[in-house]
């Protein structure tokens, strides 16, 4: 048995780990219930196992074909994003879409059907996925994608590898120039300036994001940060220092002593210093790759993410009252993130984008006193009709999460039975 | 801009080998031969690289590991298009210790697979390099054959008399444009250790392992301990006195 973590570092629980490499044995591997992990760059439980068996699937990571004309890329599910980003783009070709850090593997967003900061451009992984191999532990096969299954397909977009291992898949490009993107900052003081960002931004700007002071009086002042890809190619790549959080400290250091001098302080400077600039993609798409581990710094007890999603009509309100929330609590954290999304329907029957706004956070874990700050956030995310992301979830209540997810009845007929996570156990009961 | 190359690799389906493979990839190769056992795998291998390095020619062959004639025969024939800048061997299997105790015919497998079978496609390199005087010749061996250990000796035993025939051969070939390399990876994070991971083993990561044994080959380094700690483990290994060693359980 082996110890294995989420990202958010709030278990150390027992797995037996199976490791799958070979494409063409992964069926004879899947003999006692298990689940597929990947990076383990989930937070909560969505990517665990306790006491069960693991198959870590990061051995299945070769490309399988790639057309150069077209930009379709066949590979194993166990590669990384980070992979296809430096091999394709000086190729010409980029992942439409990628979360945060490209530390994931492509069975991973594809099972999380994870965003990007271009949602409301094209949506989220899933939509640029062609076709797929999902191996079920009773011995089938099954090819699909959005022709061919496509029931099957929609159920494994955002299905957190309940309906079976991912072997495989195909995945959309698309062309651009280079590595380097044309960045905007904008300051803004207010959610209601947000929104006119927002709203301003997204028909001329393919990504757009802001980070939020989580605990500034009134809440809601923050960075908005938009960005295209560049048409330039030749410029040299900045050299990607890499740091590493090397010890977990006693305690975290995000904390109330050093939560608003940062916040105020990045806050001011980033105000200060707002510009147009040429930014590389890596730390414009990746900015806490570089920074190894720094999920450590939340110190031995782990932290939480909190990310929501909520209806358009209401977020304004709803964000707002969040982070009223929030900073009454004075917990929070650095990276609080706000995001709009596209207007269009989820592939996945579980997928977590909807049509409205984003709000994501970390919370250093102190027990009883941070759960009691969830309790009042879902109470804000029920009333406004929106729901919790899956894939950062390690605590959300059963009946929040049926609320959220209408098509859950739906999908629970294309469960595979020999599969079953910390997640599935703790909101479907097994 | 690096010089295009020819690159020839034995056992081309065992993981320190296919992340080399990679990382040669990336240098854009002339030609990378993979041989191997494993038909299936090694097309998986081979299509993988395709994508990584379009512009090279990637061959996929096939032998018998054992086959002495079919191995020179086969050199022979990876020669006819071209010469080979460099030869990784690179397969190899961990036996159970305690099965080779118990039935000799694994015992013999053992020390076939892990000894006489390199020492075989390295002689067979040698000869061709010999005659075109130029060449890397890289042998994976292990730091288990520094020092003979009752948890893995015949493994060890093997990976030792690898080592020996390596010094032998990099004598031969010191005042030439041949160079030889051995490499000595300490327990690496692959299929073959999966088992010692399970038990809670600290096992390298094998990219990085790669990385050093890539670089170590461009330098033509005569000795590579991966990663650069077990240089310093196994030279207090080799040197504990008997009545020490003797009571340790390793």
């Amino acid at each position: 048995m082996v110890t294995i973590n989420s990202w958010g570092r709030l278990s150390r629980e027992e797995h037996n780990v199976v490791a799958l490499s070979d494409r063409g044995q992964i069926q004879a591997s899947l003999t006692t219930p298990g689940l597929a992990h990947g990076m383990g760059r989930s937070y909560g439980d969505v990517c665990l196992n306790p006491q069960g068996e693991i198959w870590i699937t990061t051995g299945l990571d070769h490309f399988i074909a790639f057309d150069e004309s077209t930009g379709r890329l066949v590979c194993e599910a166990g590669v990384l994003l980070q992979d296809i980003q430096r091999l394709m783009i000086p190729r010409g070709w980029i992942l439409p879409v990628t979360p945060g850090t490209q530390l994931v593997t492509v069975g991973g967003a594809i099972a999380n059907d994870v965003h990007g900061k271009n949602h409301h451009v094209v949506g989220s992984f899933g939509d640029h996925i062609k076709s797929l191999t999902l191996i079920r532990t009773n011995g089938e096969t099954i090819e699909c994608g959005p022709d061919q299954h496509p029931e099957w397909f929609s159920a494994t977009v955002g299905g957190v590898g309940l309906t079976g291992v991912i072997a495989s898949a195909e995945i959309q490009l698309r062309p651009v120039a280079g590595p380097w993107v044309d960045t905007e900052t904008i300051a803004f003081d207010n959610l209601e300036e947000f929104f006119r960002l927002s709203d301003t931004s997204e028909a001329q700007w393919e990504h757009t994001v802001s980070w939020i002071d989580c605990i500034s009086k009134g809440g809601g002042r923050g960075l908005f940060m938009r960005g295209n890809p560049a048409d330039t190619k030749d410029r040299k790549a900045p050299k990607a220092g890499k740091l590493t959080m090397p010890i977990v400290p006693p305690v975290s250091m995000v904390n109330r002593l050093t939560l608003r001098p940062f916040n105020m302080t990045y806050y001011h400077l980033k105000k200060w210093q707002a510009k147009r600039e040429l930014a590389h993609y890596e730390p414009f798409f990746y900015p806490l790759d570089n920074v190894l581990h720094w999920n450590r710094m939340y110190g031995p007890k782990g932290f939480y993410q909190y990310q929501s999603v909520v209806p358009r009509e209401v977020g304004q309100d709803a964000v707002q009252a969040m982070l009223k929330e929030i900073a009454r609590s004075g917990d929070g954290s650095f990276l609080a993130v706000l995001k709009t999304f596209g207007n269009r329907q989820p592939l996945g029957m579980l997928s977590f984008p909807q049509p409205g706004v984003t709000l994501a956070l970390d919370f250093p874990n102190h027990g009883d006193r941070t759960h009691k700050l969830f309790k009042r956030l879902d109470a804000i995310v029920r009333e406004a009709k929106g729901r919790i992301y899956l894939a950062k979830d390690a605590r959300m209540p059963k009946e929040l999460f049926e609320a959220g997810y209408p098509r859950l009845a739906e999908f629970i007929q294309y469960r595979d039975p020999g599969i079953s996570s910390g997640l599935s156990r703790r909101l479907m009961g097994s | 801009m690096k010089l295009k190359k020819k690159i020839a690799i034995i056992g081309a389906t065992s993981a320190i080998a296919e992340q080399c493979a990679r990382q040669w990839a990336k240098e854009n190769p002339s030609e990378i031969v993979l041989v191997s056992r494993n038909q299936e795998k090694a097309e998986r291998i081979a299509s993988d690289l395709k994508v990584r390095t379009p512009d090279a020619v990637i061959t996929n062959l096939q032998v018998d590991f054992l086959d002495a004639g079919q191995i020179q025969e086969l050199i022979h024939q990876i020669y006819q298009s071209g010469n080979v800048d460099v030869a990784l061997i690179a397969h190899g299997s961990l036996p159970d210790q305690e099965a080779c105790q118990n039935d000799l015919v694994l015992c013999r497998e053992a020390l076939d697979v892990n000894g006489i079978s390199p020492v075989l496609f390295a002689e067979a390199f040698a000869m061709q390099m010999q005659k075109a005087n130029s060449g890397t010749l890289a042998i994976i061996g292990s730091v288990a054959g520094d020092r003979g250990r009752k948890s893995n000796y015949t493994y060890g035993a093997a990976k030792g008399l690898v080592a020996g025939y390596v010094q032998g051969l990099q004598h031969r070939f010191a005042n030439t444009n041949v160079k030889v390399v051995l490499i000595k990876p300490g327990p690496t994070d692959t299929p073959m250790t999966a088992h010692l991971k399970q038990s809670g083993a600290k096992l390298a990561p094998v990219d990085r392992v790669a990385a050093e044994v890539v670089r170590g080959i461009e330098s033509g380094q005569r000795v590579i301990y991966t990663p650069k700690i077990w240089s310093v483990i196994m030279m207090v290994i080799r040197n504990l006195p008997h009545f020490v060693f003797k009571r340790l359980d390793i």
